[in-house]
């Protein structure tokens, strides 16, 4: 019987604190829309990050692999968009959605053999994915401009009407981010992702029950693909300039720290971790020089206290969405 | 007619030979088990059936169409579901959400219908929760639906992992070492929940290292030890057959 109220007490505390999140979230939203200024552009990057996060999240969480590589379907994404808008006057609507086709079948020529790896070794081919991207974005100086990149790349818009505010940037990047978490939701809780969910702790009994290993792996990861380039996009026409650094290394380890933080495998998770992760480097920049240690510690605090990630504190990712 | 016909089924890992021509009949309808000492290979054997193994000679017939090297989810999805020696739980998953993913094989919808939700999908998942449910009131762990798997304890697990490959609506299921792990208490609940599958007229294989619980509800038993099948035949010519007492005991006790 104790047993029994101290769960319920349990499970109570957890809605209050998921009510509780939701309204800090809201506070922080319009927080950054009354003071405006450099936070509206964390808030906005933290959008575009949050949009990768959910994408990798169906590769890394719902089915339990490791990928390395995302940042090279960002860099398509963002190539993509720059070069189309840039030097062939495309809309960037219809480049963000070219740039995805590119991406969807780059990741499905990479995939389909690269995912018969596992482990370790799926992570080392991915994550010499990033890097064979990476050179050639700084090395293709005729496609990408090499160090230079691109700039001038056209704010996001259908014909006429463009969105140049900043306050409508942010605006529109949470409702794509929302349309983001709103797919993650629907596909986890299904026949689709179900089988994901399966193959993350145990293909043998995945397969013995008839899911198609290796098919699934494909799709989760072209759906990460398609999140990713989608990011990238959104991040040459929000800033307007990409070079080779904004697809590097940093993405990956930033997008995992998301990742990790918010809660690997839940729906909201990636999102939540993207805005912490972003917001946090201005929080402690109050602490001068010893910002990255304050960064660092912080992290580490959270992933020992909340180590399946702050959406889990809130609330069981099992019944999210 | 045999459901499943093995025929001279031969496994060799380099130069140790795991299975030797082994020839095996399960008849439809049936409750077959099939015992051995420990390391008799009795898993290799079910391996190769599965199609988690490829057999080096033999072939295996199930349902009239030949098997031996196809992959296990086709296998899977032509009506031949196992379980495993070491439960193969879905972590993070209710016991309610791991039998929905056994009915993977007998529903639809991809992608483009996750997002849309039709009325027929809503239908399907109603239907597949209303049965799941069943499925776990039938092994006994209606309570436990919504439970997160992992924490089950082992013997439920077993349970939950039996459930969930009948809700792939098996022609034939194989049990890998059921008994493995459980208390007396558990393998007697186990044995009720095997029998009641079979009546419910599924075919089971069971492979079983503890030998009374298959002399007990068996209909025939094949004794596999060093690799070759040394003996066939009901409950009470098994517990008789002096080979078989000399493999479970060693041949000092047969010759005694």
């Amino acid at each position: 019987m104790t047993l029994h109220a101290s769960t319920f007490t349990r499970r109570g505390g957890r809605s209050y604190l998921a009510g509780a999140g939701a309204l800090g979230i809201a506070l922080l939203f319009a927080l950054v829309f009354i003071k405006g200024g450099y936070l509206l552009t964390v808030m906005q990057l933290a959008m575009i990050y949050g949009v990768f996060c959910v994408g990798l999240n169906f590769f890394m969480g719902y089915t339990g692999q490791a990928s390395f590589g995302q940042n090279a379907f960002a860099a398509i994404g963002g190539y993509g968009s720059a070069i189309l808008c840039v030097q062939f006057g495309w809309e960037p609507v219809l480049a963000l959605v070219a740039s995805m086709a590119v991406a969807g079948i780059a990741s499905l020529v990479v995939g389909y053999p690269t995912l018969r790896l596992r482990g370790h070794y799926l992570a080392m081919a991915t994550f010499a994915l990033g890097l064979i991207t990476y050179d050639l974005s700084v090395q293709w100086t005729g496609l990408t401009q090499g160090y230079m990149g691109y700039s001038g790349i056209p704010p996001l818009g259908i014909g006429p009407f463009t969105v140049e505010d900043e306050r409508m940037k942010l605006v529109c990047l949470t409702a794509i981010l929302l349309l983001g978490l709103w797919i993650s939701g629907r596909l986890r809780n299904s026949r689709f992702g179900r089988a994901l969910r399966a193959i993350s702790t145990s293909e043998l009994g995945a397969a013995a029950l008839g899911i198609r290993i290796s098919r699934y792996k494909l799709a989760a990861f072209v759906i990460a693909a398609l999140y990713a380039s989608a990011a990238g996009s959104l991040f040459a026409h929000v800033v307007g300039f990409i070079s080779p650094e904004v697809f590097g290394l940093q993405m990956v380890v930033v997008t995992f720290t998301m990742l990790y933080v918010g809660g690997v495998g839940t729906v909201l998770g990636p999102a939540i971790g993207a805005v912490i992760a972003s917001l946090l480097p201005e929080i402690v920049r109050s602490t001068g020089r010893f910002q990255d240690t304050a960064y660092a510690a912080v992290l580490i605090l959270m992933l020992i206290y909340a180590p399946k990630g702050l959406s889990a504190l809130a609330g069981d990712g099992r019944k999210e969405g | 007619m045999a459901l499943l016909a093995v025929r001279g089924l031969t496994k060799r890992f380099q130069g140790l030979v795991a299975n030797s021509d082994i020839d095996l009949e399960v008849p439809e309808g049936s409750l077959f088990g099939v015992i051995g000492p420990n390391g008799a290979g009795k898993t290799t054997f079910f391996n190769m059936l599965s199609g988690f193994l490829q057999p080096t000679a033999g072939t295996i017939e199930f349902a009239g169409n030949d098997i031996t090297r196809v992959g296990q989810d086709r296998i899977a999805a032509m009506g031949l579901i196992r379980t495993f020696q070491l439960v193969q739980m879905f972590r993070g998953m209710s016991a309610a959400e791991n039998v929905e993913v056994g009915f993977h094989l007998r529903t639809r919808g991809g992608i483009g219908s996750a997002l849309l939700r039709p009325p027929w999908l809503r239908r399907q998942e109603a239907d597949l929760r209303a049965r799941a449910r069943e499925l776990l009131d039938f092994v006994g762990l209606g309570r436990q639906a919504e439970m997160d798997a992992e924490l089950l304890p082992y013997g439920q697990q077993r349970l939950l992992e039996v459930a969930r490959a009948m809700a792939a609506a098996p022609r034939l299921l194989l049990l890998d070492e059921p008994a493995a792990g459980l208390n007396a208490h558990e393998t007697e609940a186990l044995a009720a929940v095997i029998q009641h599958i079979n009546e419910r007229g599924m075919t089971v294989l069971l492979i079983e290292h503890d030998v009374g619980l298959v002399t007990r509800i068996a209909h025939r038993i094949a004794v596999l030890d060093f690799g070759c099948k040394i003996a066939e035949g009901t409950p009470d010519e098994i517990k008789r057959h002096p080979d078989v007492i000399a493999a479970y005991l060693g041949t000092e006790a047969a010759d005694a």
